[in-house]
């Protein structure tokens, strides 16, 4: 594979430079003393100090990680399936038309899922908080899945199964053995998408909430109108670190372990 | 051709079962509803008004600029994520280094967007930099400018990964053949690999351009209400307005419009080159 | 395969052990127990020590959640699922909560601190008699100004906004009845018109205002007043408090044709299964202490007479921010005026920010 030469490394540098600026720049206001986002009075840590003595918040924290987490998981595995049904479906019209309502919830405005969402549980007699929330995330999730497995999907070639059947692969075989490696990549990225779904809504989860059950996006958003404190910005430092301090330790335990994080081996 | 595997075999009704449910139940049902709704009035009495309505001028206006705006952020999107991944499946880690593609996109949106506020502030570091260039500073918040930017960073790794999925099995052997064949770069690019990441970039197209559609609160938070979209319009009559009947008439439009362009962008599918003769 | 397995069972333990944190964190909370309220507030609205310390006092469990809009609270409370106790909407939403039957009336034999209030802020028309709420804020609406980046220029008028010399500098609030509101004022009617002649007038003046206005925002508008980033703003008098509290340079005036008085209140929701703790709650935060200390937190004016005896004079003296009667007469208070008018009042909005370009 040839390397990358040098424009390219400055565009790539370039890019990640933009997309963690607004990240230091929270990160930076972390630690002003000064109540809020725009002037630098001097270095404190009062703000972290202040995320730990808040019980209410950790809480939420970990309700915000969980439902993140396990919804990606269940969405995944569902989206899995899905994509696997829309592309072994023979007649076109249908295909299109499954994926159209698979598209739907992407288009559909939050507040739209959220406000139905409400009406369904409420009519089902779903107790709302952890599992309602849980069910909506998973929900909204699935579509965004779908759409990172189909393209891998269709790469695949025909051919490939076929060749598997012949030398005598059980069906279950071919889908373990040949098709979920194959489309790996496509799974991961769902998966990891799947949690920004989750991690990023506030609308469907504000209104599918209840009975004290909050997460960090409705906490957020709820202290808009009297100013967003500094707590969460250190908050926000915190989980920050711990995620690219696990991705940084998954990625070199992995690779001596020889199995990369993501693909199958050419 | 097609997969025999699957094909009128006991297996298939089973693996389908969760994601038909979920068809059923979280996208047939709440649509069942939101076309119920749109029949309806704040009275509660059954009206066609809510459709009429939409023909009135500023809902026209409303749509045609939401495309257009959608359209402008998918393109940049593409533009910009394009290289990006394809760089990417160069880079030694290539797969730790699209991680940190997404981690940003972890950190509360709300969040992300008053830091922008502030870096794009007139005295934020931005306006610094240009000043000491010695363009002097400039107005960027609440211009079309920051409002697209933002949202080509809000969509970018969505964009990036379905390209970079497609790029990264590519044979490096089908680049190397075409330069053989003397093939100039741009020639190899648009004959052989522009069409092997199609679907890849497809899927990025579709998920972009369907939510921007319907963007809200960025409209507010960076373009100061300068931009409106037909989901900014969902949100009021939903929220403030509490006129269920024309949010939902406004949203069926949207589900409208999207169904429209799946067809479009499904004419030429490759799908159906994958599956064969389907019929 | 095997990889996406192991990676499936390592999140489902993480959760797991996460759950069991969280539990723990949890201990003998929830709905489930008996002497428990759920309060249902804005973020940031109330100060976090005096919920412990009503726990404290009464042995009632306080399970605390928050909302970013009226009407998203509305929502939630018609929906039911959840058994809100107490929750602090705005005037006008009191009476579509009436309107609705969303509310339950409030028995003054258990709130005896309701003598603290200031009575100029009881029996007003949204709710007569106070029958089911009692105000926990109160405030105005009017103009926050820096006027070191207008060179000394100062305001007393809503019509000060239309100075030519203001180009691309006047932030409003993305509200209907705030923006549309100032319209008429403007004019000189009354903030609750129904007459479509007037509200025609009124959308007609505010688009000729259009070369002066840098963007329609909400809330962030605090952040961009405190860094110089916006000079001129329609704002809420709890959200000037907040500015020129963070910058000395910031000035806050009621204008002189006329303006909103706004009230946030307790009230108990339909949907209460502690009435008790509900009214033990209400009567906690009606303490003189309790009230001074909280409006010293939030920042915003408080009904309560006296708790303003306990608070500091330079604050409760500030005509600003408590207005006095004379300046308070002049303003009016929003009355609902049905979702129709109120649906014409968005239209108008909307034409008016989609001709802003």
């Amino acid at each position: 594979m040839e390397k990358l030469s040098k424009l390219p490394k400055i565009y790539l540098v370039v890019v990640f430079i933009i997309l963690y600026a607004p990240i230091f720049y929270l990160i930076f206001y972390s630690f002003n003393s000064g109540g809020n986002m725009s002037n630098f009075e001097s270095f404190t840590l009062e703000h972290y100090a202040a995320v730990f003595e808040d019980t209410r918040l950790i809480v939420i924290l970990i309700n915000t990680i969980v439902v993140a987490l396990l919804s990606a998981l269940i969405s995944t595995a569902i989206g899995v399936l899905g994509a696997l049904s829309i592309v072994f479906m023979r007649n076109k019209a249908m295909r299109n038309a499954v994926l159209s309502l698979n598209n739907i919830l992407i288009v559909s405005p939050d507040v739209i899922i959220g406000a139905s969402f409400l009406i369904l549980f409420t009519m089902i007699g779903v107790k709302l908080g952890f599992a309602s929330v849980l069910i909506s995330h998973i929900a909204f999730s699935i579509p965004i899945v779908v759409i990172m497995v189909l393209p891998k999907l269709q790469e695949m070639s025909p051919t490939l199964i076929d060749a598997a059947l012949d030398l005598g692969a059980s069906k279950r075989d071919v889908l373990t053995r040949v098709i979920i490696p194959f489309i790996k990549p496509g799974i991961l990225a769902g998966f990891f998408l799947a949690l920004t779904y989750s991690l990023d809504d506030f609308a469907v989860t504000f209104f599918v909430t209840g009975n004290g059950f909050s997460t960090l996006s409705v906490e957020i958003y709820s202290m808009a109108r009297a100013g967003i404190t500094l707590t969460i910005n250190a908050l926000s430092g915190l989980i920050f670190l711990v995620t690219v301090i696990l991705v940084l330790g998954y990625y070199t335990i992995s690779r001596k372990t020889k199995a990369p994080l993501s693909g199958v081996k050419k | 051709m097609g997969y025999r595997i699957m094909n009128n075999k006991p297996l298939r009704p089973l693996y389908t079962i969760p994601y038909t449910a979920w068809i059923l139940l979280f996208v047939i049902a709440p649509i069942a509803l939101i076309v119920y709704y749109s029949f309806f009035d704040l009275a509660g009495h059954f009206t066609l008004d809510n459709y009429i309505n939409f023909f009135s001028s500023v809902y026209l206006k409303l749509t045609i600029s939401s495309f257009w705006y959608a359209f402008l952020i998918t393109l940049f999107t593409l533009l910009f994520a394009y290289p990006t991944a394809y760089f990417l499946t160069k880079t030694k880690h290539k797969q730790l280094w699209l991680l940190l593609i997404i981690i940003p996109s972890w950190i509360n949106l709300l969040l992300k967007t008053y830091a922008f506020i502030g870096l794009f502030g007139l005295y934020g570091p931005i306006n610094a930099l240009l000043e000491t260039v010695g363009i002097g500073s400039q107005q960027i918040l609440f211009t079309d400018f920051s409002f697209v930017f933002v949202s080509v960073y809000i969509f970018i790794p969505f964009m990036i990964l379905p390209i970079f999925n497609s790029l990264d099995k590519l044979n490096p052997a089908l680049i190397d053949a075409s330069h053989d064949l003397g093939a100039n770069s741009w020639t190899t690019f648009r004959r052989v690999i522009w069409p092997l990441t199609l679907n890849g970039v497809k899927s990025g197209i579709q998920v972009v351009f369907i939510p921007a559609l319907s963007l809200f609160m960025i409209t507010r938070l960076i373009a100061g209400n300068k931009v409106i979209t037909l989901g900014t319009a969902i949100e009021q009559q939903f929220l403030v307005t509490q006129n269920w009947g024309m949010g939902s008439t406004i949203a069926v439009f949207l589900i409208l419009f999207m169904f429209i362009i799946m067809l479009i962008t499904s004419s030429n599918d490759r799908g159906t080159t994958i599956n064969g003769k389907t019929k | 395969m095997k990889g996406i397995l192991r990676g499936a069972i390592v999140i489902i333990i993480i959760s797991a052990i996460l759950l069991l944190i969280n539990s723990k964190l949890n201990e003998g909370g929830g709905s489930a127990n008996k002497n428990s309220i759920t309060i249902y507030n804005w973020g940031e609205y109330i100060d976090t020590d005096l919920l412990k310390q009503f726990e404290q006092e009464t042995g009632i469990k306080v399970t605390y959640e928050t909302f970013d809009s009226n009407e998203g609270m509305m929502g939630k409370i018609e929906q039911g699922g959840t058994s809100y106790d107490i929750s602090m909407p705005s005037e006008y939403m009191i009476e579509m909560m009436k309107e609705k039957d969303l509310l339950l009336p409030l028995d003054y034999s258990k709130i005896p601190n309701v003598k603290n209030i200031d009575p100029y802020f009881l029996d007003l028309p949204f709710d007569p008699g106070n029958k089911y709420s009692l105000p926990y804020f109160w405030g105005t609406v009017g103009i926050a100004y820096n006027s070191s980046l207008l060179e000394g220029q100062t305001f007393e008028e809503w019509d000060d906004l239309w100075n030519p010399t203001l180009t691309q500098q006047v932030i409003l609030v993305d509200s209907a009845r705030e923006t549309i509101g100032m319209g008429l004022n403007s004019l000189g009617y009354s903030l609750n018109s129904t007459d479509m002649d007037e509200l025609r007038e009124a959308t007609d003046k505010l688009k000729t205002l259009s070369p002066n206005i840098k963007a329609v925002i909400g809330d962030e508008v605090t952040q961009l007043m405190i860094n110089g980033e916006a000079a001129i703003s329609l704002t809420w008098s709890g959200q000037a408090a907040d500015m020129m509290y963070e910058n000395e340079d910031i000035n806050y005036i009621v204008p002189e044709e006329g303006s909103n008085l706004w009230f946030d209140n307790m009230v108990i929701p339909r949907t209460s299964k502690n009435i008790e703790g509900a009214h033990a709650f209400i009567n906690f935060m009606l303490d003189a202490e309790v009230a001074a200390q909280n409006a010293d937190y939030v920042g915003y004016s408080t009904p309560n007479l006296a708790a303003l005896d306990l608070m500091d004079p330079e604050v409760t003296e500030d005509e600003r921010f408590y207005p006095d009667e004379e300046t308070r007469n002049h303003l009016e208070v929003y009355r609902n005026l049905g979702l129709e008018m109120l649906g014409h009042y968005n239209e108008l909005f909307l034409e008016f920010k989609m001709d802003m370009k």
